[in-house]
């Protein structure tokens, strides 16, 4: 495994999710500790050889699982690579199309809610100490009424959460190390990263480039994103993100209905992501629960972070129906709720007082017309790329356009692009071995930077 | 809160567990009321003999409000800040939210690490003389959250200690891993846990002569419950300890900025713990941000695994990847906290509160009970021998609508005692030790042995 890919040098832009300090090993240290090193560039050492050999070591065995990880998380190594460009190139104008970071201005009527709820906090009749680890009160209905209305979720299936992440790293907690999952292949790494981490999974393969006992299904062009189910192999858990991210494609109502089926004939639950959910440009369900029976089989995890610009505030949710039970009978969101009161104690309550605001009708608004703003760069990234002959997918209902690259690995092209034109985006294969070949291209970004890319997008590959 | 509908009080714990849970699966089985998944439950989830302990005593507290509508309940029990914040810090937060409304002041993902200033101000202010970098410092929500994340980082194949009695999130968090083993109804422990037993007979200091060897030992010091402030004598053989037996030691400092005499504030005032210890703390306590949500954990680059591998690496890791930061609201608030003006002004409150625990320990001493702990934190821990502590804790609660927390929900070593937690306003302190009083003076309580 690569130690570096752990590690970056550090770059102070609060803006994007980088780094550790200096702490960087050579290649001369390998026989001194017990893992094997890939070809890292940085060289800094911190001690010299013979330092290391008389550390102090304590006999505390490294945790097996998270010796299986390959490489450090994929945003932190993409934001990794911006800062070693940026390095090599200081007056280069990077533009971000990478990482998924908010870059607009969250609406006023929000902030000013988390304004008023922070000089509450200095007032006898405004401080709150700890909140109810669930979420507030009236955060929680707000939520099942705005988004689960006519579902018949209730606000008592509802977590507020700091964000789906989060969520998807407690939901492996409750989950344990006993149970098997599958994954779209592409998706977003916390799912793999996190069975990872919990002990769900074997060894990496990298022969085909997957960890086995988790099963991938298959999401290319030619199925047009969704997996052939009838060659999925049964699994406990079903991650599904729709709108997807890495891919941009949203699962219509008959695609859900099918996944809902398949849950049920096998007694699986489906942890449905919805973070992009209000992205959806075409009539597709936004919630899963709007299938029939998904309350008997699915989790839905949802975020505030692409909505309201709320990536560095911190605000999300998780809806666990009640319905919702282990084969012994047993209530999911029990143990999620105990998860919930042991390894958590609740979201910001400054941060859920802003989330309550998204949720006024002017918040709601207000929101719109941001995610309609990030939906304009898309529609300009999708007829940048259109423009030059690619296959282009995505960016219909899910801001995140997936730019085929055939027969190129995407890491190479990555790093092509951010040589050529400064501009970062993410390499498909960091999704899953169905993404090689593809670049996810975000559509965040102020318009004149998505304006500016797009130019140099033209440029190189006119 | 979370209504456990299937059941009411949990007086008795173990037992009456077992019967919920039966009560569930007979409930949903013979209503049809849902089809189940084939997926099995987490079994180390069914370890778990309750509910974690402060939900418990919310739900007490609750029931208590519905029997008594009219009660002037007064909580000490959860360690809950009642303080306002002072401006100063609040105002900070409020700026940082407006500019998130703006080009300049919009910010989106942080260093999962947090704020570099505030990791920055965070070393300097807890962490200067004992030269602990910025870089080694990383910001959290919470401690609560770190310490689960620090169990994942961990894995299931690790062997821990607690001091007994401790904060159950160690114990929690542990079972929930899949450390702990099975629960041992007879001595009230999981079976793969060491309890190093703390109570007045060893000066609340574990005998480490007597303690097997784990590979963690979560030790918390100032202690909460008991109130403990562990010497430097005390810490430098527990530093020993762990170099012996090459375990690593989880140091919980949240209450360091209550110590009133010259105890240790950090594990790593003590020569030889920056290769053998982990230390997480929090802003709850230290500043009022129990619902504002931010903490530390500290891990330096000289720990390593015994394979030779940083255990740095891995934290950062599980940073990255199961969590995204700490909010960055919260973050400027903890920046202000700790400018000069903004620490001086959270020093008062924990001044306040202090004094309240001065005015608790004196009232139980004044009964001629054995009290512990209120001077180097917030936690007074009071001894009612030949007592059973969830007993005493009804028997309070019914007499004088205070609500404490029994002793044994910290473990077994908590049995004849009860906490009693020090953040309240002044007058309810003060009329909380009125109703004690009278409840505890001679002839009042079976509790009081005097």
């Amino acid at each position: 495994m690569s130690l570096m890919n752990n590690l970056s040098t550090s770059t102070i832009s609060s803006s994007s999710s980088a780094f550790l300090a200096p702490i960087s090993f050579d290649s001369s240290r390998t026989q001194s500790v017990a893992f094997p090193l890939k070809n890292i560039n940085v060289v800094k050492c911190i001690t010299n050889p013979q330092e290391q050999q008389t550390a102090y070591k304590t006999k505390v065995s490294r945790n097996a699982n998270i010796a299986k990880l390959q490489a450090g998380y994929l945003f932190p190594e993409v934001a990794r690579r911006r800062a070693v460009h940026l390095l090599k190139y200081p007056n280069a104008q990077v533009i971000s199309l990478g990482i998924g970071d908010t870059t607009e201005p969250i609406p006023d009527v929000i902030t000013s809610a988390m304004a008023e709820r922070s000089h509450g906090l200095s007032t006898l009749e405004g401080y709150s100490g700890y909140g109810a680890e669930q979420g507030e009160k009236a955060l929680r209905s707000a939520l099942a009424s705005t988004f689960y209305g006519n579902l018949g979720i209730e606000e008592d299936d509802i977590f507020v959460s700091d964000g789906a992440k989060c969520d998807i790293s407690r939901l492996q907690v409750v989950f344990g190390s006993n149970v098997t999952m599958a994954v779209q292949d592409p998706s977003y790494p916390a799912y793999v990263d996190s069975s990872v981490i919990m002990g769900q999974t074997g060894q990496f393969q990298k022969d085909v480039e997957k960890f086995a006992n988790i099963e991938y299904m298959r999401c290319t062009p030619e199925n047009g994103f969704f997996p052939d189910l009838s060659t999925v192999v049964r699994t406990d858990i079903i991650f599904f993100c729709s709108p997807n991210n890495p891919t941009g494609a949203a699962a219509t109502r008959e695609q859900l209905t099918r996944l809902v089926q398949f849950a049920k004939d096998n007694g699986s639950i489906i942890v449905y992501d919805s973070a992009y959910a209000l992205y959806m440009s075409d009539d597709n369900p936004r919630s899963i629960f709007e299938i029939p029976g998904a309350k008997e089989v699915a989790i839905e995890t949802a975020s505030f972070s692409k909505y309201a610009g709320f990536t560095g505030v911190r605000l999300g949710w998780t809806v666990v129906p009640k319905q919702l039970l282990f084969s012994d009978g047993f209530p999911v969101a029990k143990d999620f709720n105990r998860i919930v009161c042991t390894c958590f104690n609740g979201a910001c309550n400054i941060s859920q007082a802003g989330g309550l605001a998204c949720l006024s009708p002017e918040g709601l608004e207000a929101m719109q017309e941001v995610i309609g703003f990030y939906k304009e760069n898309t529609k300009i990234i999708v007829e940048t790329f259109n423009s030059l002959g690619f296959k282009v997918y995505g960016g219909q209902n899910a801001p995140y356009v997936w730019v085929h690259f055939p027969s190129r690995s995407s890491w190479d092209v990555f790093s092509e692009i951010l040589e050529k034109t400064h501009i970062v985006t993410t390499p498909g294969s960091g999704f899953g071995p169905s993404g090689e070949g593809f670049i996810r291209v975000s559509a965040f970004g102020h318009r004149e930077n998505v304006l500016e890319a797009c130019r140099r997008f033209k440029q190189l590959y006119k | 809160m979370y209504k456990l509908s299937a059941c009411s009080s949990m007086a008795c714990g173990i037992s009456l567990q077992t019967m919920v849970l039966n009560s569930w699966k007979v409930r949903n089985y013979k209503q049809g009321s849902g089809r189940c998944t084939n997926v099995p439950r987490n079994v180390n989830l069914e370890k778990l003999q309750n509910n974690y302990l402060f939900p418990e005593i919310s739900k007490r507290e609750l029931q208590h409000l519905e029997k008594y509508p009219n009660a002037k309940v007064i909580s000490l029990g959860i360690g809950d800040t009642t303080e306002p914040i002072p401006e100063k810090i609040s105002l900070s937060m409020a700026n940082y939210a407006h500019a998130l409304s703006t080009a300049e002041g919009y910010r989106g993902y942080g260093a999962e690490q947090g704020n570099q200033a505030l990791r920055k101000a965070i070393a300097e202010t807890f962490y200067k003389d004992v030269a602990i970098k910025d870089t080694e410092v990383f910001v959290s929500d919470g401690s609560q959250c770190d310490i689960s994340r620090l169990q994942l980082l961990l894995g299931s194949k690790v062997t821990i200690s607690v001091q007994d009695p401790s904060f159950p999130a160690y114990i929690d968090s542990s079972v929930i891993i899949g450390q702990a083993g099975d629960f041992q109804d007879k001595t009230g422990k999981y079976q793969n846990i060491e309890y190093m037993q703390l109570g007045p007979q060893n000066n609340f200091f574990p005998d480490l002569r007597i303690t097997p060897r784990t590979d963690i030992i979560f030790f918390c010091s100032p202690n909460n419950p008991t109130g403990h402030a562990a010497t430097r004598k005390q810490l430098q053989q527990l530093v020993d300890f762990a170099r012996d037996n090459g375990s690593i030691i989880v140091f919980d400092s949240a209450y360091s900025t209550y110590i009133s005499d010259d105890s240790p504030k950090s594990i790593f005032e003590i020569p030889g713990a920056k290769e053998v210890a982990i230390e997480i703390s929090s802003f709850s306590k230290f500043a009022g941000f129990t619902g504002v949500r931010l903490g530390w954990t500290v891990v330096p680059e000289e720990l390593l695994f015994s394979g030779g591998f940083p255990v740095i690496h891995d934290f950062n890791r599980i940073v990255c990847t199961c969590f995204n930061g700490a909010s960055n609201i919260a973050q400027a608030g903890g920046l202000a906290c700790l400018s000069p003006e903004g620490f001086q002004a959270i020093r008062a409150v924990i001044d306040y509160y202090k004094e309240n625990a001065k005015i608790l320990v004196d009232t139980f001493a004044s009964l001629g009970l054995e009290v512990y702990g209120g001077v180097n934190a917030p936690y007074v821990w009071v001894h009612f021998p030949g007592s059973k502590s969830w007993n005493v804790f009804t028997e309070i609660l019914e007499k004088t609508h205070i609500i404490t927390v029994p002793g044994s929900g910290f473990g077994p070593g908590g049995t004849e005692y009860i906490r009693i937690s020090a953040f309240g306003q002044r007058e309810l302190v003060i009329e909380a030790s009125w109703r004690l009083e009278k409840l505890l003076s001679k002839g009042k309580s079976p509790f009081l042995t005097v």
